[in-house]
């Protein structure tokens, strides 16, 4: 049920450092969501389709993203043109619906987009557990690594035993309805699963006391910074830079 | 249980902004603010706790995908109450590491509000668990009181924060922000009933989860079994 659909492929972005790709990433991102001009915004989204492009994803899952992440920008649409104070473009009713809402609902709609495509062309199109590694070679704190490593291995065991607990439910003929029974038995279900999961959190530690573990886990993957990765991070930098110009000059 | 799948849809909304909403300022605080919490967090987390840590926050992940049906529509629960209550600081780093596999999964969410939506969610989580978690062990009607405020006031707070994030933006955000927090009624009050629940079966089968048990507190203090 938990997929990871873009992180296998063949494409030149998938043969990228992971490294670079995770600073490109936050750089870009950042720069993007702190731009405010039209031709900026207009150019990161076409950068982002750029990347997509050349990451050679699927579009119907790209698309299924897009959908849900749009989903939410259409309340701000709903309500931002009714509740900003500004001049009056025309009248709903007895609500004015104003440039400037309208303005901000475009932004948000821009960037939101330029930031999602991006990520999913990028880090999407890694896989979790080499991200770790990649984040481990960046300095993040290891403790913090390995809490999100193992995170990502025991998210599939605890849905399995999600879907069992599911299954016994149904088999008992439970119906989710808006009644106490129901919340009574999703509480009792996410008490089970709390703990079962503390209950497999001992073994598992105690399994790893068992094979020697001395409080630290280490990280044996090496990454190699290609002829490939240097053109592309001058690429990125070009593309970070140029932003940049048309946002802040 | 809708027989839909765990991805998540619209409503998860819920106490998350999206990208490219937020002002420089505020997407900075907020990281800079998660940032110490979970290095609080972690601090307090050894190395012996980090699978006990992984795995409650990967059943907080999963758990936080299920759909309740609230009337003709569902909501997705948000459980940092009670995440709050199992592991004190150490949800800082637990909800960090959640919404980064939700944003790694699903890309719901992005890196530049990280840092907020971590902050929305673990802060309210941290405080209850000094507010309340002394009184998940009284009796029942004191213990009942405490669980729901915990689920309640965890939302509720967490709502607040999503809509301070906003008017700090941007003060033409003030009506959508008090909408936001509107919203967040129904599932407070479903938050709290599914906490209130959660902790009383905790209590029946395994009250050393809950902190206060015995003079153990959360992770704080490692509960190894004798």
């Amino acid at each position: 049920m938990l997929e990871e659909p873009f992180a296998t492929g063949h494409s030149q972005i998938h043969c990228l450092d992971p490294r670079l790709k995770v600073l490109f990433a936050i750089v870009y991102s950042f720069v993007v969501a702190l731009s405010d001009r039209f031709p900026s915004l207009f150019a990161a989204l076409g950068l982002s389709f750029l990347l997509i492009g050349l990451a050679r994803l699927n579009i119907r899952e790209v698309a299924k993203r897009v959908i849900v992440v749009n989903g939410l920008i259409l309340l701000f649409w709903l309500l931002l043109p009714l509740t900003f104070e500004g001049v009056a473009l025309f009248y709903v009713g007895p609500f004015a619906v104003t440039r400037e809402g309208l303005l901000i609902s475009a932004r948000i709609t821009l960037k939101s987009n330029a930031i999602l495509l991006a990520f999913v062309a990028l880090i999407a199109s890694t896989s979790i557990a080499t991200l770790g590694h990649a984040l481990n070679r960046l300095h993040i704190p290891e403790k913090m690594v390995h809490l999100l490593l193992l995170t990502y291995r025991y998210v599939f065991v605890i849905e399995q035993e999600y879907q069992r607990l599911v299954r016994a439910t149904r088999i008992r003929g439970f119906r989710s309805r808006s009644n106490m029974h129901t919340y009574r038995t999703y509480a009792y279900l996410i008490g089970m699963l709390f703990v079962r999961a503390s209950e497999r959190a001992e073994r598992v530690h105690q399994a790893m006391v068992c094979r020697g573990f001395k409080g630290k886990f280490y990280c044996l993957r090496e990454f190699s910074f290609s002829g490939l990765d240097f053109v592309w991070s001058a690429l990125m930098a070009l593309a970070v830079i140029g932003l940049g110009i048309v946002e802040w000059t | 249980m809708q027989g839909r799948g765990l991805f998540p849809d619209e409503s998860t909304f819920y106490m998350h902004i999206s990208e490219g909403v937020l002002s420089g300022p505020v997407l900075v605080s907020g990281m800079a603010l998660a940032a110490v919490g979970t290095a609080i967090g972690l601090k307090k987390l050894d190395y012996d706790r980090i699978p006990q840590a992984a795995i409650l926050s990967a059943s907080f992940f999963v758990a936080s995908l299920i759909h309740v049906p609230v009337g003709p529509s569902s909501v997705h629960l948000i459980l940092n109450g009670i995440v709050g209550v199992l592991l004190g600081w150490g949800a800082f780093p637990a909800i960090l590491v959640a919404l980064t596999l939700q944003a790694l999964f699903f890309q719901f969410g992005g890196i530049t509000t990280l840092g907020v939506n971590t902050v929305a969610m673990a802060l309210p989580a941290v405080l209850c668990y000094y507010l309340f978690g002394r009184m998940l062990h009284k009796n029942n009607s004191i213990a009942l009181f405490g669980s729901f405020a915990c689920g309640a006031f965890s939302v509720f707070l967490g709502a607040i924060m999503v809509g301070l994030a906003l008017f700090f933006t941007e003060e033409n955000f003030f009506k959508v922000s008090s909408l936001i927090v509107m919203a967040h009624l129904p599932v407070m009050v479903i938050e709290g009933i599914i906490t209130a629940l959660c902790v009383a079966f905790l209590k029946k089968v395994q009250p050393t989860l809950l902190p206060g048990y015995s003079g153990e507190n959360g992770m704080d203090k490692p509960g190894k079994s004798p």
